[in-house]
């Protein structure tokens, strides 16, 4: 009996001092703890595409690719249960291309006059100023939207540009009116995407220029070329690929902004192509409906386009990564922050 | 190559002063490119001030909503929720991303550090309105109804990013010689992270949480199927009444996470789209709180990075 309990205790005792020495005193827990939440990130997001996939099977397979593609008389009816997704994939595309092609010119802009002339004591508050810009939260933006700015200035430049542009072939496909009196379009959608994601790609290009080794501009100057020159022919197409990425930020930043574009956009389905019409966009009608989704199919149909969001957004941001990495990389002087 | 055609496009042009005035022109616009995108930020500031401070008043703090159409009445039940939401959100968030970020700073070079820096920025650029279903699907369903624990997560997920790789950045700024002096008296790498490094790297870590925060109170897209919004509850009054009746606060506190709660910028998205004067002034003053909230946050957490840091060289 006494040598049993003895041998018991000799073998907690021996499994006691094995654990802490296996343990390193509690550091194998800690490496546990750090490399599991680390993966916990990585799984995370194969999570979400995951349960998006598994929620959605019967919209998959009733719609099939008929769901995705473009056609003109798309139907999106709760009531037959008949969804095609085709208005909201073309109002989220217009809305986030005209937005990246007004953004860019702006952008670059400000990314050459912070990194490049601004005085220096100027460059942090502008900076800051820009990212509060980035902090106003998208409700507010869609408050002030409504209010504000469709009626001031997206009705007015709604109208001048159906005017202009509307009578002419083909590009005026897009630029057919009337606008709503209200200013509610895709093009107020567009302006309100222009404003919010400038901060995201002017962030990255500034980084970008910043990040250019000092002797390109000095060789460029050498060469007798003007400041201007130096910016334009030098230091931008050395950059490209990360003025590349910084677009593609921008980019999948407008694809899944919701709420301000949401309020603006009008939210009505037209088998229109003009941006000067209401429309809808992927993430307006999964905020406006899903809560309220009717049957299996319906909720299953805006799962279904939440995952083809999910897709686009995560491919982009795959390639934009890769692009601004690639500028990093090749000026090993100061770090590029994404 | 690149630089051999750049002299010779260079060279081929002609007239110095023209070039002189062309490149002049293009900084001048440069410069107003940068002013005509600070325009909207005053716009919306100024504007949201002006509106909001003309409706918003002490009840506006201390009152639940009254039925649309009547007038007064406040939002102490999406101010209250916002808070509890953010703290789950901070609770949820802080703690795994301050261990992820210790592995991406420590193991930057290793597969698993470099995936954790890549999934961070893939992370960050989900659209929030995917999180909301994902909480809605792995939460919501699974739960039978909507809570205010859904919509913490959820916010969570978002701060998660901002936290990790501002912790991060952070980390790697503290000397790695303080962090060797302490291996080498012999302490174990956790006791060293704690005791040594965290605050070490405090100053900096608080900026980044904040930052996060200032994100996390500001969205709406993930709370609209998880957090939903409640205009009938007090969470106060919740918790005091609870525990007039003699209850454990951590039941008090597991009821109420069971609740849909409201946020400011649920409750402003639904007061915008109502028909009623008395909303829309409501949702103006909302704005002007929400917007006071996350720039006051935002602002504050820089401040006081710089003001630390400058403290610390001097």
């Amino acid at each position: 009996m006494i040598n049993k309990s003895r041998a018991v205790l000799s073998m907690f005792e021996r499994l006691r001092i094995r654990a802490g020495k296996a343990l390193l005193h509690g550091d194998r827990i800690w490496q546990a703890l750090t490399v599991g939440m680390g993966l916990g990130v990585l799984l995370l997001i194969l999570w979400i595409g995951w349960i998006l996939w598994q929620d959605s099977p019967e919209a998959r397979s009733a719609f099939g690719l008929s769901f995705l593609l473009p056609s003109l008389d798309a139907s999106w009816n709760p009531v037959l249960d008949k969804f095609q997704a085709w208005p909201f994939i073309y109002g989220t595309l217009i809305t986030s291309a005209a937005a990246i092609l007004l953004a860019l010119p702006i952008s670059l802009g400000i990314g050459i006059f912070l990194a490049e002339l601004c005085p220096a004591w100027l460059r942090l508050p502008l900076g800051w100023m820009l990212e509060l810009l980035a902090a106003i939260p998208s409700v507010v933006f869609g408050l002030w939207g409504i209010f504000v700015f469709l009626p001031r200035i997206v009705e007015p430049i709604g109208a001048a540009l159906g005017s202009a542009l509307g009578p002419l072939p083909l590009l005026g496909a897009f630029f057919t009116g009337p606008i709503p009196v209200s200013g509610a379009s895709r093009l107020a959608a567009a302006l309100i995407l222009t404003i919010m994601i400038v901060p995201t790609i002017t962030a990255v290009t500034r980084d970008v220029f910043l990040a250019i080794p000092r002797s390109q501009r000095e060789a460029a100057f050498a060469l007798g070329a003007t400041e201007w020159e130096t910016i334009s022919q030098v230091l931008v197409p050395y950059g490209l690929s990360g003025i590349l990425g910084a677009v593609i930020l921008g980019l999948g930043r407008a694809l899944g902004e919701t709420m301000a574009v949401t309020m603006v956009i009008g939210n009505s389905i037209e088998g229109t192509l003009s941006l000067l019409r209401p429309g809808y966009t992927m993430s307006s009608i999964i905020a406006n409906e899903f809560a309220e989704a009717v049957s299996v199919l319906h909720s299953q149909a805006l799962i279904e386009i939440g995952l083809l969001l999910f897709f686009i957004t995560l491919l982009l941001n795959l390639v934009a990564r890769f692009l601004v990495w690639r500028v990093a990389r090749r000026s090993p002087q100061q770090e590029v922050r994404g | 190559m690149k630089s051999e055609s750049t002299h010779g496009h260079i060279q081929s042009r002609r007239g110095y002063a023209r070039r002189k005035l062309s490149s002049r022109v293009m900084l001048v616009l440069t410069g107003m490119t940068t002013a005509l995108a600070l325009v909207p930020l005053f716009w919306i500031i100024g504007y949201v001030v002006l509106q909001g401070g003309k409706y918003i008043n002490w009840s506006f703090f201390t009152e639940l909503p009254r039925p649309p159409g009547m007038a007064g009445g406040g939002v102490l039940n999406a101010i209250e929720g916002t808070l509890l939401l953010v703290a789950l959100a901070s609770l949820f968030a802080i703690p795994p991303g301050v261990l992820a970020a210790f592995y991406a700073a420590y193991y930057p070079n290793t597969p698993l550090g470099t995936a954790v820096r890549f999934s961070t920025d893939v992370l960050s650029g989900v659209p929030s309105i995917i999180i909301g279903l994902f909480l809605y699907a792995v939460v919501v369903k699974v739960q039978g109804h909507f809570s205010g624990l859904a919509g913490g997560i959820a916010l969570a997920i978002l701060m998660l990013p901002t936290i990790i790789r501002t912790t991060e950045e952070m980390l790697k700024l503290v000397p790695p010689t303080l962090r060797e002096a302490s291996l080498a008296l012999g302490a174990p790498e956790w006791k060293t992270s704690l005791n040594v490094v965290i605050p070490a790297a405090a100053n900096g870590l608080i900026t980044g949480f904040l930052l996060g925060l200032a994100r996390a109170s500001g969205e709406t897209a993930p709370l609209l199927f998880t957090a939903l919004g409640n205009e009938y509850f007090d969470i106060a009054a919740q918790v005091r009444s609870g525990l007039a009746s003699g209850q454990n606060i951590f039941a008090v506190l597991g009821k109420i996470l069971e609740q849909p709660v409201d946020s400011l910028p649920l409750t402003l998205w639904k007061y915008a789209q109502q028909p009623y004067p008395e909303r829309i002034q409501q949702a103006w003053a909302a704005a002007l709180v929400l917007m006071g909230l996350v720039l006051a946050t935002n602002i504050s957490a820089r401040l006081w990075i710089v003001i630390r840091s400058r403290r610390m060289q001097g």
